[in-house]
């Protein structure tokens, strides 16, 4: 029952790479399928994302035999030449590989330290290959784990709870001062990239209403069919001015578009409700001296990257606890599963126990001849109630005692002693 | 007994300020929920030790300073309780049970302050005492909430983003919060103010008897509806609302203090 992992991640191959070995849905079904018909693996889960593509199973042997013909299996079904893909590709085994998923499932082995996206496409890809038969009692305890520990380790440490990217500092930012954000409307100037991420987070959380400004009308028009919004034309600023909550900006332009006189007017059509501006260009789009103004919330590009650099170094503090956690958890599985190859261990020995009873009986069956065949049946199960009495004890101890389970670290050395190499394979 | 009702609120009380602490430091949902589980205890049991309170003084805690002050704390507790529900928003516990652990420890660790013997009995009066009461904790509670609000929108504005802003209630739920203190608060100080005058009918058969309390009461209650028109308008939403309900409440303690002690014919402890 042990459990092999290969794989790259961002760290270990670049992007060219990463790319070429990258799994679409179809294809990550697919190739879990062959490898559990080739015999490569019993168990299969093939996690792909934009960082990493890693492949987990449960092999029917020698787990190093597998990985390596998981290893050439993925060169073969990628088209990568093993040379060019072994320099990218890890292996891990049993603890190691459970240590591993639950850090990727905490976000600690992101490129992002701590980011949430993770955990879902680990429970998607989990979800997927449940319903398509590829994983088993090991896999399903295994990222089942995975799931619990990456949901402990968002609740109880700050790993993910502070904004990592320009653009999510300034929703965040949003939600501070306006809570919910599907009551509110957003206007967005200009198009640029980091302002396009963070009208796409503000669509992510319902903002209410999205206009979208931009000096091309057909831009605008452009833009407006691919956040959902509608359009305002630009300079219309009395009008636009006073619907938004939330104003995000990056405008390539060298003066500021929004200036102090304009802004103030707004305010008092608008009664001064808030108004947070999100200046995100270079130059700043926005007059600075609109920090000024009463209830209005203003940041640049510079202030939301400050509040950025806080909030990683900030979660690296976090790491050392989300560590723990994750050890936590390895812990709790590596004893699961000590337990089921115990239990699998006491069958074996009951079955060939009852088998050496049997065996013993008949090499001794001329001398019990003064024995009745009712008197023969009622000794056999005698001796096979004594038996079972024998090793009920320790199972039943097994099935009750945490500790005992936990003591018992090495199963392998156990079966060494009670089987023989038949029993053992 | 109200030793023993004594311990019990204190320990609820503290375990409810660690919660909710843990809460808002380390953005633990269940410890918030515990937070509010404690709360609930020790209200029970604050309840009980007022009672055990009143039995041994043969008095109803209003009668004197102290048991007034544990009132007090008890009925911040059962607003801040219900803002909280009403709000859905855990964040502010840890901010309010501060007030209301040192209220119940400074009115039942200190001495009996001496009885006033008043000719003050019956429902109306009881009412009358307890909905003014009522109506100072939700003003206290509304200045804690403005108080935060100022705080966390001084951050804001600075950029100075600590790790706690980032698990403080929105500042437009902190208004809203506020506001509904505010409310409660009016609401009880109206019907409490009438009572008050139904009971001086009573007693002494005309409304107009006149106590300085009067002039102060009904400038809180302008001060706060001022308040709660102003925090709607345009040049007074926000950070200026927010300093004034802070300074109402200045004017509660005076009331509270200064013109029970000092003014005040009839009125002392509340």
């Amino acid at each position: 029952m042990e459990i092999v992992l290969v794989g790259l991640n961002h760290r270990t191959a670049p992007v060219e790479v990463r790319e070429r070995v990258s799994f679409t849905g179809e294809q990550a079904q697919r190739a879990a399928a062959e490898l559990r018909s080739r015999g490569i693996l019993e168990e299969t889960l093939v996690l792909s994302t934009c960082n990493r593509s890693e492949v987990y199973g449960v092999p029917p042997e020698d787990v190093r035999k597998s990985a390596s013909a998981l290893a050439s299996y993925l060169s073969s079904f990628h088209e990568v030449t093993p040379g060019a893909l072994s320099a990218s590709l890890y292996h891990h085994y049993d603890r190691d590989a459970v240590r591993h998923l639950y850090r990727v499932a905490s976000g600690l082995d992101s490129m992002l330290l701590g980011e949430a996206e993770i955990l879902g496409q680990v429970r998607e890809a989990y979800r997927v290959a449940h319903a398509h038969g590829g994983t088993g009692p090991v896999l399903n305890r295994l990222f089942q784990g995975a799931l619990e520990v990456g949901k402990r380790v968002r609740s109880e440490t700050e790993l993910g709870t502070r904004p990592m990217s320009v653009a999510s500092a300034g929703v965040k930012l949003a939600e501070r001062i306006f809570g919910k954000l599907n009551q509110r409307c957003a206007l967005v100037l200009g198009a640029g990239t980091i302002g396009e991420q963070v009208v796409s987070q503000l669509r992510d959380r319902d903002v209410a209403q999205l206009y979208v400004m931009n000096r091309s009308p057909e831009k605008a028009a452009q833009l407006a069919r691919e956040f959902g919004g509608k359009t305002v034309p630009w300079g219309d600023w009395d009008h636009s001015l006073a619907l938004p909550d939330v104003i995000v900006s990056s405008v390539a332009s060298e003066e500021p578009v929004l200036m102090r006189d304009t802004v103030k007017h707004a305010m008092a059509v608008r009664k001064n409700r808030a108004l947070l501006l999100m200046d995100l260009g270079v130059p700043r789009n926005l007059d600075p001296s609109l920090a000024d103004l009463y209830n209005i919330y203003l940041y640049n590009l510079d202030d939301l990257t400050e509040i950025v650099r806080q909030n990683r170094s900030a979660r690296e503090e976090e790491v050392p606890r989300a560590e723990n956690l994750v050890e936590e958890h390895v812990m709790k599985f590596l004893s699961w599963q000590a337990s089921v190859e115990l239990v699998s261990l006491l069958d074996i020995l009951r079955t060939r126990v009852k088998e050496e009873r049997a065996a013993f009986l008949r090499e001794r069956m001329e001398m019990l001849t003064h024995f009745r065949p009712e008197e023969r049946e009622k000794m056999e199960l005698l001796m096979d109630e004594l038996l079972e009495k024998m090793l009920m004890q320790p199972a039943e101890k097994l099935r009750g005692e945490k500790k005992l389970r936990k003591k018992i670290q090495n199963v392998d050395a156990l079966r060494d002693l009670f089987l023989n190499e038949k029993d053992r394979q | 007994m109200e030793h023993l009702y004594l311990i019990l609120t204190v320990v609820a009380y503290g375990l409810s300020l660690a919660s909710y602490l843990r809460h808002l430091l380390a953005g633990k949902e269940i410890a918030g929920r515990l937070g509010t589980l404690l709360l609930v205890l020790g209200l029970f049991a604050h309840y009980f030790a007022l009672l055990e309170r009143s039995r041994g003084l043969h008095t109803v805690p209003y009668h004197d300073l102290y048991g007034s002050m544990s009132l007090f704390g008890w009925l911040l507790a059962v607003t801040y309780l219900g803002l909280e529900i009403y709000h859905r928003q855990r964040s502010v516990g840890a901010f309010v049970l501060p007030f209301i652990l040192i209220f119940f420890l400074v009115s039942h660790l200190a001495p009996a302050g001496r009885i006033v013997e008043t000719p003050a009995r019956g429902v109306a009066f009881a009412f009358h005492v307890t909905l003014s009461i009522l109506a100072y904790a939700a003003f206290g509670l509304s200045f804690v909430l403005s108080l935060i609000f100022l705080a966390e929108q001084r951050l804001l504005r600075n950029r100075h983003m600590g790790a706690v802003v980032w698990r403080l209630p929105p500042l437009d739920l902190l208004e809203r919060m506020s506001q509904s203190g505010v409310v409660i608060g009016l609401i009880a100080i109206v019907i409490g103010t009438a009572l008050g005058f139904l009971w001086v009918d009573r007693l002494l058969g005309t409304v107009w008897y006149f106590d300085p309390k009067y002039a102060v009461t009904l400038l809180v209650l302008v001060l706060y509806a001022t308040y709660l028109i102003l925090a709607r308008s345009a040049t007074w939403r926000g950070a200026r609302a927010s300093k004034l309900c802070v300074f109402n409440f200045a004017l509660v303690i005076f009331s509270f203090t200064a013109v029970n002690l000092f003014f005040s014919h009839v009125h002392r402890y509340f």
